[in-house]
């Protein structure tokens, strides 16, 4: 197989020739692909290492004598290290697969969820996605905890105040976003857990969209629990990843049950295996987390500082710019927030301003983003959103705009 | 970009920017909640009937040009018409739409109108918002309590 090459360092022109889906025409258009909020594009590295590990490499892993099952085992494995050491986990017994964010967050709420009692009180915010919604409210059908919410500001930022105010001895998890994929706010997630262990209260970090945009340091937030998916770094689909710290992994119930999380199995009794084994049942995503692992050695090459710096460009002039269009509004205003803008034009319901982008070869997203609860907080049914990856450039947010002013037009 | 001035000609952005009979019937013969959660188009339809003839249709809601125009001419086609001619009218428009065989002896007239919307066909994400309306006549003139949707 070819030699993997090295992506190089901030080389926009370089980057994006290592993504093959950027070059293409839509309607005749250069594509702007301004949707990896949703999904990422994937880079040659990471398809060709999925490649790789389906041509050369494959076989089931963790019970094979063979050399094909010790090497893919070996590559699982690796996937897992460079896993922990993204998020600087103390282990990589701390890391825990799953299919995707969604499956990662109802494993908690399943499994820590169990610890949980009638009246114990859960806090998630105003921003949340549905994903970090519904889990807990199941929970509340299944075991009668209290939900409480911390609301967000006009500018989108958490209330950090009325937050503290909701924390009380009966408040056992807050889970809340480290980056809201319709704002942008990144939210003050250091100060959320102090303030939350003080209640005595474990927390859990939705890093879907913050692991994509900065470096995430698990232990020096002391989080006990964080979340994020492959499909949004730039990797494959049905992978996710949930950390958890040890000790509170191996005190929590197992969530699937069958091959690969057990210690030994007969019909009076089966003892459960440890942290993370305990919480991967059956064959695992082996294929999706080399190409989870090439993803993370992709960003981590070019260093988050460097794309951290980018991506903070492209925000700026993609407000800048979006501004300067009469009528168009910001969803999401906070001092500090990722290169994830959503906005609103008058007289141009989103969709329309969607269908009419499309056209012009942009990539946006229209609708609630999976957060009803949060367009209903902003006042508004919908908005159209542009989210960045590492390799948009400031040209295509000059076609955005271009875009919207030419659909302001049409739509008159 | 031909197909998106045939989507957003004058005639939808009109009925899409100002649309007609718009508000709700106090005691309404019959009524319907047409909503796209997941899209946030909605409307609600109001018929009043004198007999079997529609007398009056409101529909009173929001969403994007297409579902707005859509419900718009809608109710400017269906007033004075038959029950039985208004089902004949959503069986057509959505026939229309699905780019299937239409049936339109005796209403070519209004479905001449309704060629208005016919860009929708090229964009088939948004099909479901030209006919957001109408399947909530379809349910208005059947007598179904339920809210529906398209989506």
């Amino acid at each position: 197989m070819n030699q993997i090459t090295q992506p190089a360092a901030f080389d926009i022109d370089a980057i994006r020739a290592d993504f093959p889906a950027l070059s293409q025409q839509v309607h005749g258009k250069p594509l702007a692909y301004l949707d990896s909020g949703a999904s990422a594009q994937k880079p040659l590295q990471v398809i060709n290492a999925m490649q790789s590990a389906m041509m050369e490499t494959y076989s089931n892993v963790h019970r094979g004598v063979h050399y094909l099952s010790q090497k893919s085992t070996e590559l699982y494995e690796e996937a897992r290290k460079k896993t922990q050491n993204l998020l600087n986990a103390a282990s990589d017994n701390e890391i825990v697969f799953t299919k995707n964010t969604t499956e990662a967050i109802n494993l908690v709420a399943h499994s820590y969820g169990s610890f949980l009692n009638e009246g114990d009180e859960v806090i998630i915010s105003e921003m949340e996605h549905h994903a970090n919604i519904v889990p807990w409210q199941m929970l509340r059908d299944r075991k009668g905890i209290v939900l409480r919410i911390a609301p967000v500001t006009d500018d989108g930022e958490l209330d950090m105040a009325a937050y503290e105010n909701l924390l009380n001895r009966n408040t056992k998890l807050v889970a809340i976003t480290h980056t809201s994929n319709v704002l942008g706010t990144i939210t003050p997630m250091a100060r959320i857990i102090e303030l939350a262990h003080q209640a005595g209260a474990k927390v859990l970090v939705d890093g879907s969209q913050a692991v994509v945009h900065m470096a995430v340091d698990v232990q020096a937030l002391d989080a006990d629990f964080y979340v994020f998916t492959g499909h949004k770094l730039y990797g494959p689909t049905g992978i996710g990843v949930l950390y958890g710290k040890e000790d509170l992994l191996n005190s929590m119930p197992p969530f699937l049950g069958g091959g690969d999380m057990i210690k030994s199995v007969s019909f009076d009794h089966t003892e459960y295996a440890d942290a993370p084994s305990r919480f991967e049942a059956g064959t695992p995503m082996i294929v999706e987390a080399v190409g989870l692992g090439a993803a993370i050695d992709y960003v981590q090459a070019i260093g988050f500082d460097a794309i951290e710096a980018h991506e903070k460009d492209l925000r700026n002039y993609c407000h800048q710019r979006l501004l300067s269009v009469p009528g168009l509004k910001i969803i999401g205003t906070a001092a500090n927030k990722a290169a994830v803008v959503s906005f609103v034009v008058d007289g141009a319901h989103p969709h329309d301003l969607g269908t009419i982008l499309d056209r012009s070869g942009v990539a946006v997203r229209a609708g609630h983003h999976c957060a009803e609860p949060l367009m209903h907080r902003m006042g508004v049914n919908a908005t159209a959103r542009a989210s960045f990856g590492l390799y948009n450039t400031r040209a295509e947010i000059d076609q955005l705009v271009k875009a919207v002013e030419f659909a302001k037009d049409m739509l008159g | 970009m031909e197909d998106l001035q045939r989507l957003y000609q004058t005639i939808v952005l009109d009925h899409g920017k100002k649309p007609r009979n718009v508000g709700r019937i106090d005691n309404p013969d019959r009524e319907a909640l047409a909503n796209n959660r997941l899209c946030g188009d909605r409307f609600t339809l109001s018929l009043a009937l004198d007999g079997d003839i529609i007398s009056n249709a409101m529909i009173d809601g929001e969403g994007c040009a297409i579902s707005t125009a859509s419900a718009s001419l809608m109710t400017e086609l269906v007033k004075g018409k038959s029950l039985e001619t208004a089902a004949r009218l959503f069986k057509a428009f959505d026939a229309m739409m699905q780019d299937k065989a239409v049936e339109n002896h005796g209403i070519e007239a209004e479905m001449e109108q309704l060629e208005a919307l016919g860009g929708v066909r090229d964009f088939p994400n948004r099909v479901k918002c030209a006919t957001l309306a109408w399947h909530g006549l379809d349910a208005a003139l059947q007598g179904h309590e339920d809210e529906i949707t398209t989506e």
